[in-house]
């Protein structure tokens, strides 16, 4: 599996311990809406939290926005931009 | 038609204000009813279409000079203010979010024409108050749709010649996968299931009721409700009500100052003790309308900005101008009867404050401030910087 595979299962693992969606991480595509499937703004920075100590990173005052947070796809782009790794 | 320039509306809004709202205020007050003349005389100077674009027929104004508008009328009645306030959320949330759609088109010039009053129906019992989810949903069949919506509040349901209501997208739709809905009156039922017999802002008739409509799919706001609270049904709430009361608190002032003013007359050459009140009360209410002003440019500098709108440090912003507006209003008028002392507290004198204080107190239980803080705890932990 490749980085960019590995990352999205990291992001599955956080969602389905934090994000308290209606459905199961696993049957969600890489670009769904997070919000669609029930992402709440409450559940969105219990989210925020819960990726900023798995990937060890801090997200910047411009990434706390809706739109970083809508999608795996997004998620995987912020976490990338910040830990250098090229996908 | 010639337009109207914001100056105009403000000068306009105060004559209603002064010879219209203020005579009917206690009547409305003491028999919690809508207040009927003032929507009457605001219809016939067409302010409900008044932030309405032009190109719909409406007057055009920005959400500042209805703010002006919101505030004149409730330093004369604050049931009248709050109506006024709710009507242009509705209204503003269309304007932004519907408008490439044909049918509501199509509603905005009805709007305009007709000079509609619009109501909302966000709150539902089981939902714990949190208005971002819902439990009722948009059942579709074909091109028609069914909602039923147990609503704890509809305010001015009863006089609503249209409510918007929120709903999930479908029955198996999440709980935070929200539309809103336009319903026309003929649209729906409403049978009232509360009364709205309250301490103040009686006039509001902020009554319970089970809705149950039927309506085309075309009637659904094209966009998710998420980003329609987000970028405008949250900041234009915040600051609207925050505008009607700092016309409560400037009234409440205002009767402090003429009493003053009596005091000082009566012994000319001395500043009466009550003055040293004044002083006081006026430094906060400068503080308060320091607070709205810089509330409403900062939304208006980035209203077109999706992304600012969307940001953390923004909704924390905006609660924060509802959350200090809130409190400031109880502690103005509060601090406006220690001028006036006795005077302000009996309900037969022109320094009567009874209203105002009892109106003020709403502030920080609609959309509790507790809630609010809560949520902006929350964001403060992920928050870096302001």
């Amino acid at each position: 599996m490749n980085d960019a595979g590995q990352l999205a299962d990291g992001i599955r693992t956080v969602l389905r311990e934090h994000a308290r969606l209606a459905i199961d991480p696993d049957g969600l595509d890489d670009q769904a809406d997070l919000y669609q499937a029930g992402l709440t703004s409450h559940a969105s920075v219990n989210l925020m939290l819960a990726l900023e100590d798995r990937f060890e990173i801090e997200f910047p005052e411009r990434m706390l926005r809706r739109g970083a947070f809508s999608s795996i796809a997004a998620i995987r782009s912020a976490i990338e931009e910040l830990t250098g790794v090229d996908a | 038609m010639t337009a109207v320039t914001g100056r105009d509306l403000a000068t306009l809004a105060q004559k209603i204000g002064a010879e219209v709202v203020a005579a009917a205020a206690d009547r409305v007050d003491r028999d919690a009813r809508f207040p009927a003349e003032a929507f009457a005389a605001l219809r016939a100077e067409r302010f409900l279409a008044a932030m309405v674009p032009e190109e719909f027929g409406g007057g055009g104004h920005s959400l500042s000079e209805i703010a002006t508008v919101c505030q004149t009328l409730g330093r004369y009645c604050a049931s009248t203010g709050m109506i006024y306030a709710m009507h242009q959320i509705q209204v503003a949330c269309l304007i932004r979010h519907s408008r490439t759609s044909p049918f509501f088109q199509r509603f905005l010039h009805r709007l305009a024409e007709q000079e509609l009053l619009l109501g909302s129906a966000t709150t539902e019992l089981g939902i714990g108050g949190d208005v971002r989810t819902s439990l009722c949903a948009v059942e579709r069949q074909g091109d028609r749709f069914r909602l039923t919506k147990q609503a704890p509040v509809i305010s001015y349901g009863l006089e609503s010649d249209a409510i918007l209501v929120t709903a999930r997208r479908a029955s198996d739709a999440a709980s935070s996968d929200q539309v809103i809905v336009l319903l026309n009156k003929d649209d729906y039922r409403l049978t009232q299931t509360s009364g709205w017999d309250a301490l103040g802002m009686r006039g509001t008739c902020s009554l319970g009721f089970t809705l149950e409509a039927e309506a085309s799919v075309d009637q659904i706001v094209p966009q998710p409700y998420g980003e329609i609270s987000s970028h405008t049904m949250l900041p234009t709430s915040h600051l609207l009500w925050a505008s009607l009361w700092l016309g409560i608190a400037s009234d409440a002032v205002a009767r402090g100052r003429a009493f003053v003013r009596a005091e000082a007359r009566r012994k000319p050459g001395t500043v009466p003790p009550s003055a040293t009140r004044l002083a006081d009360v006026v430094a906060d209410l400068h503080a308060m309308r320091a607070t709205v002003h810089n509330g409403l440019a900062e939304y208006e500098r980035v209203m077109h900005d999706g992304d600012e709108l969307s940001s953390l440090g923004f909704a924390l912003r905006m609660n924060n101008i509802k959350v200090l507006a809130s409190r400031a209003v109880a502690d103005i008028v509060t601090a406006a009867l220690g001028v006036t002392g006795i005077a302000g507290y009996k309900a037969d004198s022109k320094f009567s404050l009874g209203r105002h204080l009892r109106d003020a107190h709403g502030a920080s239980l609609m959309i509790a401030n507790d809630r609010i803080l809560a949520a902006n705890a929350a964001m403060l932990l992920v928050q870096k910087d302001d």
